[in-house]
């Protein structure tokens, strides 16, 4: 005669938890909290304090802001001088991108070392430096007034330091994209008969593309914000040589806060536009590289 | 010939890759660049096809000097050991990649791509992405992709290298049948002794940078030409100052003229053969090759005594057949 033996329960209840594990639970919550905080205290609150001001007073201010042609000029010339960088940048990114990936020389490490400098150094230090390069007694003032074109204190000095600064951010996005990649692929496009030109636009674009454009909009976003080098070499001049980081400036400084908020909102919310966009890029580069 | 290879040399800073080496390979043949790693042989297929630069020598293909030529214009099919797949492009468009880019018409195309996919056995994945392929398929849509264009040459490095065992061993015969149907030219890379001696119909054994042999599987099996190609093609053992096969050690239980005396260390029954581990009176160690009719007759056991005997000794021949690297 078999005899039943204690049955286990067949679903397993719930056991409450441990004593480790509900203290680390704990801690993640306050990490989480802190994090919280931080984003709502530094991004969240100011961003909305700019609204309210911006916008309390309702339409009437922004389009008396945006008829002002100082207000329409520094917007312009944000713009122009994001487009050149975010052009330049990519164009001759992807060139420095691809020597540091797939050459080897002597001196690589330097160059990659100087990509990487504008972020370390400080936008005002930029700044000088071209003052002291393109400025009365720079080294290359005599070259440029012969020829009529002036530099600083005009719209070439503010690209080529936006360009400065903007430089890091393509190289680093397509570097390891290239390096992870490898020239397999490139390589099985040769054999195949595609010319160089061939296999870079149909198979080595295509397969950096989002990774390319997670930079371009870190360049674009760097670029509207830029202030300290700008307000350097620009001399300010209103209407000439404002960039809308300027504007919001001077706007605060002659009295004139609700303009400036209005102008600062537009720039937050460009941002915010490209913050999406860098966001879905991201999101779109790394799931193609878990794609293997 | 469909490949001459005339004192290449190629090295990478300190390291020399390949000292001076020739051979010419004929058409319509299966050679196997045998090798361990480092030995050079894939920097040899890649110099065929002109994915790397020689430092000095010459490459013809089909008779014309392709050393100048870059290997758009080399006519040379490439597949690589880790695929190579256009990730973005699905298999149809990866077959179809040579085709478009020669600008043949859709029709041409796509015929062509349909018929290859049914030589690769690939119908009804047309539409997928290599990355919901297994290893595998993609390999054999790396063959097909590269067979789309007509090489005059096939070149396979490693190709079967990041597959597992039991996949390796159904495209290594599937290959060698593909060959006999298609009949290109064609060069394969690989360090596996095994798959070189079931594919090839000729081997080179590269070692260090040069080739050793050139030669059928069974000359280099039966009259290899250096040490080394006796000790890569084949399994060996030690007797006395010269190597033999493990299966032509004669093993007994009398002692007999001629025969050594010997002490069984350990019996590896591994399935159909059985290897036996010897140890010499001078404490040598040996290792014989024994059917599994053998070692049931003799039944050995570990500690046993017994007496071995060489049935014959492979020497080593300096002329033997294909020794001398073919020019």
């Amino acid at each position: 005669m078999s005899q039943q033996a204690h049955a286990e329960p067949i679903a397993p209840r719930g056991r409450p938890a441990s004593k480790p594990e509900s203290r680390g639970r704990a801690v993640r919550a306050v990490l989480v909290g802190i994090a919280l905080f931080y984003v709502l205290v530094l991004i969240v609150a100011p961003l909305a304090g700019i609204m309210y001001y911006g916008l309390r007073n309702g339409v009437g201010p922004i389009t008396d802001t945006f008829s002002q042609p100082d207000v329409r000029h520094a917007l312009y010339l944000t713009v122009l001088i994001m487009l050149i960088t975010v052009v330049v940048t990519t164009v001759l990114g992807l060139v420095v991108a691809f020597v540091l990936a797939r050459d080897r020389f002597p001196g690589k490490s330097l160059l990659s070392a100087f990509v990487n400098l504008p972020l370390a150094v400080s936008p005002v230090v930029v700044g000088l430096m071209a003052i002291l390069l393109f400025g009365r007694g720079g080294w290359f003032e005599p070259f440029f007034s012969a020829q009529g074109i002036q530099i600083v204190f005009a719209l070439p000095s503010m690209v080529i330091v936006t360009i400065f600064i903007s430089i890091p951010f393509v190289i680093r996005e397509v570097v390891p994209l290239l390096e992870e990649l490898g020239m397999d692929e490139e390589q099985a496009a040769w054999t195949l008969g595609a010319s160089r030109l061939q296999t870079f636009l149909r198979i080595t674009l295509p397969n950096i593309r989002w990774g390319l454009f997670y930079g371009m909009a870190l360049s674009a976003a760097r670029a509207i914000g830029e202030v300290g080098a700008v307000l350097v070499v620009s001399g300010q001049v209103q209407g000439r040589t404002e960039t809308a980081t300027l504007y919001i400036l001077r706007a605060f400084d002659q009295y004139q806060a609700e303009r400036g908020y209005i102008v600062a909102l537009t720039l937050a919310a460009f941002s915010i536009v490209l913050l999406i966009g860098i966001e879905a890029f991201r999101r779109r580069s790394l799931k193609r590289a878990g794609q293997e | 010939m469909a490949i001459g290879v005339h004192n290449v040399s190629k090295r990478f800073g300190d390291f020399v890759a390949l000292d001076d080496v020739s051979l010419a390979i004929p058409t319509g043949s299966l050679t196997v660049l045998l090798g361990p790693s480092g030995s050079g042989k894939s920097t040899l297929l890649r110099v065929i096809a002109g994915l790397e630069q020689p430092d000095s020598g010459e490459v013809a293909i089909a008779e014309t000097d392709a050393t100048a030529l870059p290997p758009q214009k080399r006519g040379v099919g490439f597949v690589f050991q880790h695929y190579a797949s256009f990730k973005r492009m699905t298999v149809r468009d990866n077959i179809a990649f040579g085709m478009k880019i020669q600008k043949r018409s859709k029709n041409e195309i796509r015929a062509r791509v349909d018929e290859l996919l049914e030589l690769v056995q690939l119908q009804g994945l047309a539409g997928r992405y290599p990355s919901q392929l297994s290893g595998g398929q993609r390999q054999r849509m790396a063959l097909a992709r590269a067979l789309a264009v007509q090489p005059k040459v096939l070149l396979l490095d490693e190709p079967f290298g990041a597959l597992d065992a039991r996949v390796r061993k159904e495209l290594r015969a599937w290959l060698r049948r593909l060959h006999d149907e298609v009949h290109v030219t064609t060069v394969l890379v690989t360090h596996d002794q095994e798959e070189a001696m079931e594919v090839a119909d000729r081997i080179a054994v590269v070692n260090q940078g040069r080739i050793e042999q050139y030669g059928k599987p069974r000359d280099l099996y039966e009259h290899p030409a250096t040490e080394f190609v006796m000790t890569f093609v084949g399994p060996v053992t030690r007797f006395g100052e010269a190597y033999i096969r493990p299966h032509d050690l004669e093993v007994e239980l009398q002692p007999s003229a001629r025969y050594e005396e010997a002490t069984v260390e350990k019996v590896v029954h591994l399935g159909f053969e059985v290897r036996v581990e010897l140890a010499l009176s001078e404490g040598e160690r040996l290792e014989a090759q024994l059917t599994k009719r053998e070692a049931e007759r003799l039944e050995l056991l570990e500690g046993q005594r017994v007496f071995v005997r060489p049935s014959r000794l492979t020497e080593v021949e300096e002329d033997a057949p294909g020794a001398r690297v073919a020019s």
